[in-house]
């Protein structure tokens, strides 16, 4: 673990850039490259020629219908599954030896479809789990509960609480993680991945649950986000006002290929995504 | 008192009467209040304590069954032996002495952990439970198959796997002594385990955990146990905080069955059957997982119930059934919890471990 170099601390200081531009990333190396990733589960083809760039400080959307391969996609970045094809290649470093705590030391962070969250731990412990890497203090500090245990710990304990304040979960610290409601299960769980200081945040059906309140609430946090850390976030989502609204670029999956690339108005416009995606959503309203 | 954070306060509340269980243990003691079985009731009293805290910390804490528990504290109690019996003369203070046999016996179950844990704690699945319960019944055997005596010139052992070797083949000099003698175990051993040694080691084994549950390793730890591929995610090595747990796990029993171990002037290695295992096991789940309090009091009472029922001869373990029974629908239901909890200190309820 220890070759790779630590990565400085982020700081949450606001940056201006509100205004979104599509190509302030263009002269910086990409984040994430992915090429011609796919993966078989037996037989089956779940995901074949994915090819994917994204920038330092993008919102990227990740849509198809369901069983497309999307949270596939997300579970071969993150190496739960490994690629049976391709390569991936996070800010320039190829993954294909890494495990998933190794990828997530890279600087990937993810959230999770079905919750998953330790649930028997507090709020504040599930963020302290996220922060691990950014305590130094050793185990034998620990147990002799030496100045740099309770130094390290005061620390990741104000950070935890700082990160909790972006969705203003901080008087909820102390609850026992199972016992919130679900959004902010939801909430928690970007958190989370956030305390592991990532350049790439990976939200796989954020809002899912939520009600349009919630939902809205959390679009501006996402944009905030991206502001408060310049990372960059690639999400799934259903949610098509939630895509449209806050991704600057989107790639469609359907039977485990991509079937467009593009920005927000050239995916409404796409014949084959409408055919493929949006137009059964549609038909589904009219009826 | 109310400004801690409530797992602080709940820890101090349970040194704080460990203290107070010494002290008044003491006092009886030294008016010979304390009958002479109850007396010696204390030391494995303090070892199984030790034994249930430690097995917590693989049950309750890493979320893993281990069957063997028994087998960590068979090899720290004849390693313990071993090194006592063979520093008699070299060091003569007895004090001295048993931290040495806990030490090195902690040490040999550690790493017999460590030999375990490499290839079962990188698998998923219930791997532990099964590897677990084969070396506690192997460990046993093993032992039973040892010859080890002393003399000036050092320690001379015997693996006597064939069964066709005595203790003769030891060639012991003149003023040599056997330590162990096979299957009958170590016998002539010195015994200088002490309830003050065991309460020590009780609050050592209670301080470590503790320290280690509340830091980055221990939250490491309950995370992989909450959701494995969660704590991946956010960049934890599951092997490496699972192995921890459990080479802790298997160093505490070790130093347990050391002063266990030290506790007799016979031992056979039986003792530390799968019976014990369980016994250990069940102390735990009675107390409840990851509960260290818990686990105290129920290794407390449950070890000594039957032999407060001694007088009651076959309905001994009817009785103990019952009351097994009993504290398991007590510790579960929801009446008896909320009936309970207006009995905890300064405590609001709902936030439970
Ligand atoms: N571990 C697995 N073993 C076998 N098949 C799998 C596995 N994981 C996913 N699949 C299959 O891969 C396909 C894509 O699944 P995936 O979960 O990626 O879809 P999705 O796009 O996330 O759908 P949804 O919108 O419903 O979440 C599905 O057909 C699924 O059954
Ligand atoms: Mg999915």
């Amino acid at each position: 673990m220890s070759e790779q170099k630590k990565r400085p601390a982020t700081k949450m200081v606001p940056v201006q850039t509100h205004a979104i531009v599509p190509d302030r990333d263009a002269d910086k190396s990409p984040i994430l490259e992915c090429h011609h990733l796919g993966i078989d589960f037996g037989g089956l083809t779940a995901v074949n020629d994915f090819n994917l760039m994204i920038g330092r400080t993008e919102i990227a959307g990740l849509i198809g219908p369901n069983g497309a391969g999307k949270t596939t996609v997300f579970n071969m970045l993150t190496k739960v599954y490994q690629p049976t094809r391709g390569v991936i290649l996070i800010d320039g470093h190829d993954t294909s030896k890494m495990s998933t705590a190794q990828v997530s030391r890279m600087g990937i962070a993810r959230t999770f479809q079905n919750i998953r969250l330790f649930k028997e731990m507090s709020v504040a412990d599930n963020v302290l789990v996220g922060l691990h890497h950014e305590m130094d203090y050793r185990l034998p500090s620990a147990i002799l509960r030496l100045p740099d245990f309770w130094r390290g710990e005061r620390i990741a304990r104000e950070r935890a609480l700082e990160l909790l304040s972006i969705f203003d979960m901080q008087d909820m610290a102390d609850a026992k993680a199972g016992s919130l409601p679900y959004g902010a299960q939801r909430r928690l769980e970007i958190v989370r991945a956030l305390a592991t200081n990532p350049s790439l945040l990976l939200l796989d059906e954020p809002a899912a649950g939520m009600n349009p309140s919630e939902t809205s609430d959390l679009m501006d946090n996402i944009v905030k986000i991206r502001d408060l850390f310049h990372i960059a976030i690639m999400l799934i989502e259903h949610d098509m006002n939630l895509v449209m609204g806050i991704c600057e670029g989107i790639c469609v999956l359907n039977f485990g290929e991509v079937i467009a690339k593009g920005s927000p108005d050239e995916i409404k416009q796409n014949p084959v995504v409408i055919e493929a995606y949006l137009g059964k959503k549609d038909k589904k309203e009219a009826q | 008192m109310k400004n801690l954070k409530p797992h602080t306060r709940r820890n101090l509340i349970t040194f704080i009467g460990l203290a107070v269980v010494w002290i008044v243990v003491t006092v009886l003691r030294g008016q010979g209040v304390l009958g002479r079985s109850a007396s010696g009731l204390l030391v494995p009293i303090c070892c199984y304590v030790v034994m249930a805290l430690s097995l917590n910390l693989t049950v309750g804490i890493m979320g893993e069954l281990s069957l063997g528990h028994a087998g960590f504290m068979g090899i720290g109690a004849f390693t313990g032996i071993i090194v006592s019996q063979s520093l008699m003369r070299a060091v003569p203070s007895v004090p001295l002495r048993l931290i040495a046999a806990m030490l090195v016996g902690a040490v040999f179950a550690g790493i017999f952990g460590f030999l375990i844990g490499i290839p079962v704690l990188r698998l998923r699945g219930d791997y532990l439970a099964i590897v677990t319960l084969a070396f506690g019944e192997i460990i046993k055997e093993l032992i039973t198959c040892l010859l080890v005596g002393v003399d000036e010139h050092g320690l001379h052992i015997i693996f006597n796997y064939k069964g066709l070797k005595g203790v003769e083949d030891l060639h012991l000099s003149e003023t040599g002594q056997v330590i162990i003698k096979g299957a009958q175990g170590a016998t002539g051993t010195q015994p200088i385990a002490t309830f003050n040694a065991g309460m020590i080691l009780i609050f050592l084994t209670l301080f470590i955990i503790l320290n280690v549950i509340y830091s980055r390793t221990g939250r490491a730890i309950m995370a992989i146990r909450d959701n494995r591929i969660a704590a991946e995610s956010v960049g934890i090595e599951i092997t490496r905080h699972k192995m921890i747990a459990f080479v802790m796990s298997a160093a505490m029993a070790g130093a347990a069955g050391a002063l266990y171990g030290l506790n007799y002037s016979n031992l056979v290695a039986a003792k530390f059957d799968f019976n014990t295992s369980i016994l250990v096991l069940v102390f735990v789940v009675l107390g409840g997982l990851g509960n260290m309090r818990g686990s105290i009091i129920a290794a407390v009472l449950l070890y000594v119930l039957p032999e407060a029922l001694r007088s009651m001869h076959d309905y001994r373990m009817l009785i103990y059934a019952v009351v097994l029974i009993a504290v398991m629908l007590a510790t579960n239901s929801p009446i008896a919890q909320s009936f309970f909890a207006r009995f905890r200190f300064g405590r609001k309820g709902g936030d439970e471990e």
